[in-house]
């Protein structure tokens, strides 16, 4: 393993060498850097457990080449060992990511590593989140053309990114084939833009191959899945819908059962100068599409599913009882209203007053008796938006945002949260949480380049249940273009257990070059959920220095 | 062990040595050319700003990213007056995904906003940048190149970003 680990890093480097010497023979290079690096401590108050190794580090460096038509990348990273939190099978140094490719105004090919979705992802998506560890690249063949105007073609064929190991990369055992066709109507019908509309149409299709032997069932070795979606815009109307197909796929996430999985989402909205509205739906059942049958978790993941909820970014409301998107079924809805009362208006004042209100919900998929043949293991049939009345998940906040006068901004909001932890299982109590959250934020301009913005969240669950109640209070001081100092106490001061109404303070400095960024942080950091776009990742608590160096050339 | 981490310091001095801290590094060079789309579905090529040899900002952004609201909501306020002295044009390029993708065009509408707005939503435009994290801010002359890059934002950002576009008015 060591000899893998020199050999990738030499190679590596000798690369990243090649890359900047290619550079100045013309073509250009961009990239960017970023590292990581933990010093934590035992801290038995919150539970937080100093590793072996003590230190910890993260780093990626992205290298991209282009000249002319031609294009090459790489991505070297580095676990030494692993961050908190990331999963257990990151180690290593080497290469991540590599591609090479060409492309012109009509055709675009990479070969080796890339990123691309079909539609809203519903079918197809191959993403980063280097915050979550999640990375199900694909290594394969990529190929965009263009070959009429108002038609776009791609296709995609190759394994997933799994796991990294040993400072290799190692591929989810399944292959992905698939192709998407999107469809402009507007190059084709050009009275359409007179009459201010557009459409839009696409159809995708994508297939898994993965060898079959169980014991029990003859597994389908081919997984077929298909669908398509539509994209109107009328005036300040707009609405797009998609709906998926997947064909049999037994897998270890649905018990092995032969039901069609289905997908549809639909969004609707309207939205002028000062008003915007937007309705979305859903219905997702057994729509878990992985790269192998047997994975769980975030692992393998061929598709992803959209889920429908505003994104919280005051620690409180994200990180304790965040949703998870149920890609085995879910019935969900949003509406999110957002207006600009007018400056200079007795409500708006001066500045204007913008409010934003939103609603969601998430049901489990209903499940029906079916006359089918048990021996087929189809075990239940699913009418469109019908629901199984099991509540997962409400969302119901509103946020006021007011500038009072040149020097002072406030923001103020409240939010409502139902959970239902036997489903969604983030919080450590059983059944329904509910919980309250109101924070208050408030910017004072000091003058043109200094600043200081603080925030007071405060947290109650109803019986106080799971971790009881919390309030958070941030400071955070700002010295334009380049330093900014932050201090967070959260404190933990109604829960339940009196041994466990813990403080977990944090202070932060950071200071920006341009595209450089370095910020060191010193603290308690709570355990919790940390979650973007409806995939989470389990943070444990930490006590202890954290590292963060980032830079774009 | 120990190698690993001697390799793993060998990695971080050498990376290090290559690129030492300076904002100088995107300095000088073109936009890169990636095909990704406009808030209606449009096909657009990042190369082409179009902005008559007028300066151009190209600031990333996400609806969840509340720095990158507060940058673009105090250049909005600014705006009239940039344009009006110098033809400065700014692009708003949103990072949102699937997830946040559709709350984009009420969000900027009801903002009032009237930059350009991209949808990078696979990241492709993203990574060719070299953009780690949001915000983002470039400043592009009038032949193309990238003459200014600041991550992050803190309230004032957006003076120092004017200066530096007053250079370019000259």
């Amino acid at each position: 393993m060591k000899h893998m680990i020199l050999r990738y890093s030499i190679l590596g480097l000798s690369a990243l060498c090649a890359f900047i010497g290619v550079a100045q023979n013309g073509g250009s290079v961009s990239g960017n850097i970023e590292s990581q690096y933990q010093y934590l401590l035992n801290d038995s108050v919150i539970a937080a457990v100093q590793p072996q190794e003590k230190s910890l580090v993260n780093t990626y460096a992205l290298i991209n080449y282009t000249n002319k038509g031609f294009k090459a990348g790489t991505r070297l990273e580095l676990y030494a060992p692993r961050i908190l939190g990331y999963p257990d099978r990151f180690d290593g140094v080497g290469i991540g990511y590599r591609y090479v490719g060409y492309e012109n105004d009509m055709l675009s090919v990479t070969v080796g590593n890339f990123y691309e979705q079909f539609g809203s992802g519903l079918i197809f998506r191959a993403y980063e989140d280097r915050n979550l560890g999640l990375d199900n690249a694909m290594d394969g063949l990529s190929l965009r053309i263009r070959p009429f105007k108002g038609i776009a073609i791609k296709a995609v064929y190759g394994k997933q990114r799994f796991s990294f190991e040993g400072g290799r990369v190692i591929n989810a055992p399944g292959i992905i084939r698939g192709f998407d066709v999107e469809l402009g109507l507007n190059d084709w019908f050009p009275k359409l833009e007179e009459k201010e509309l557009s459409i839009r149409a696409g159809f995708s299709m994508v297939s898994k191959f993965q060898a079959a032997n169980h014991p029990d069932y003859v597994l389908p070795q081919n997984v077929g899945s298909y669908g398509g979606r539509i994209d109107v815009t009328y005036k300040k109307f707009y609405a797009n819908a998609e709906y998926i197909i997947k064909e049999a796929d037994p897998s270890l996430d649905n018990q092995y059962i032969f039901n069609y999985g289905k997908g549809l989402i639909i969004n609707a909205g309207y939205s002028k100068k000062g008003f915007g509205v937007l309705l979305s739906a859903k219905h997702i059942d057994n729509m878990s599409f992985r790269s192998d049958r047997e994975m769980v978790l975030n692992d393998g993941m061929v598709n992803f599913i959209p889920p429908l909820t505003k994104t919280h970014t005051y620690n409180l409301v994200a990180q304790l009882y965040p949703y998870v998107s149920q890609p085995l079924g879910e019935v969900a809805y949003q509406a999110d209203v957002m207006y600009n009362i007018k400056k200079g208006t007795k409500l708006g004042g001066k500045y204007g007053t913008t409010i934003s209100a939103n609603f969601s919900t998430a049901f489990g998929s209903g499940q029906f008796a079916t006359d089918a043949n048990p021996l087929s293991r189809v075990t239940y049939r699913t009418d469109l938006f019908s629901t199984n009345g099991n509540l997962y998940w409400r969302d119901i906040n509103v946020e006021v945002k007011r500038k009072l006068n040149a020097k002072w901004s406030i923001n103020a909001s409240y939010f409502n949260l139902v959970l239902n932890n036997d489903v969604i299982k983030v919080a450590e109590a059983p059944g329904i949480i509910k919980a309250h959250i109101g924070v208050v934020e408030l910017l004072y301009k000091i003058n043109d380049s200094h600043s200081i913005r603080a925030e007071f969240q405060a947290l109650w669950t109803e019986e106080q249940r799971d971790r009881g109640h919390w309030y958070t209070a941030l400071i955070e001081y700002t010295i334009s273009p380049d330093w900014y100092f932050t201090a967070v106490f959260q404190h933990n001061y109604g829960n339940p257990l009196e041994n466990r109404r813990n403080l977990y303070p944090l202070i932060a400095a950071g200071k920006i070059w341009g595209a450089t960024r370095l910020e060191a942080r010193f603290g308690r950091v709570n355990a919790g959920m940390f979650c973007v776009g409806g995939v989470c990742r389990p943070v444990p608590a930490s006590s202890g220095l954290t590292v963060v160096f980032s830079h774009s050339f | 062990m120990k190698n690993v981490l001697f390799l793993a310091a060998l990695f971080l001095t050498s990376t290090a040595f290559v690129f030492i801290p300076s904002d100088d590094d995107q300095r000088g060079k073109s936009v890169p050319s990636v095909k990704i789309t406009d808030l209606n579905n449009k096909p657009i090529n990042t190369a082409e700003l179009g902005n008559e040899g007028k300066p151009v900002i190209i600031s990333f952004w996400a609806t969840w990213c509340s720095p990158c609201k507060r940058e673009l909501n105090a250049i909005h306020e600014l705006y009239d007056e940039w344009q009006e002295e110098t033809g400065v044009k700014l692009i708003a390029v949103s990072i949102d995904d699937e997830r946040t993708k559709s709350r984009v065009k009420p969000y900027i509408n009801s903002s009032g906003w009237e930059f350009d707005i991209w949808m990078d939503t696979n990241h492709d435009f993203k990574r060719a940048m070299g953009v780690n994290n949001v915000p983002h801010t470039f400043l592009i002359d009038g032949d193309g190149k990238i003459v200014y890059s600041h991550n992050n934002y803190a309230p004032g950002d957006e003076h120092k970003l004017y200066k530096e576009i007053l250079k370019l008015k000259k």
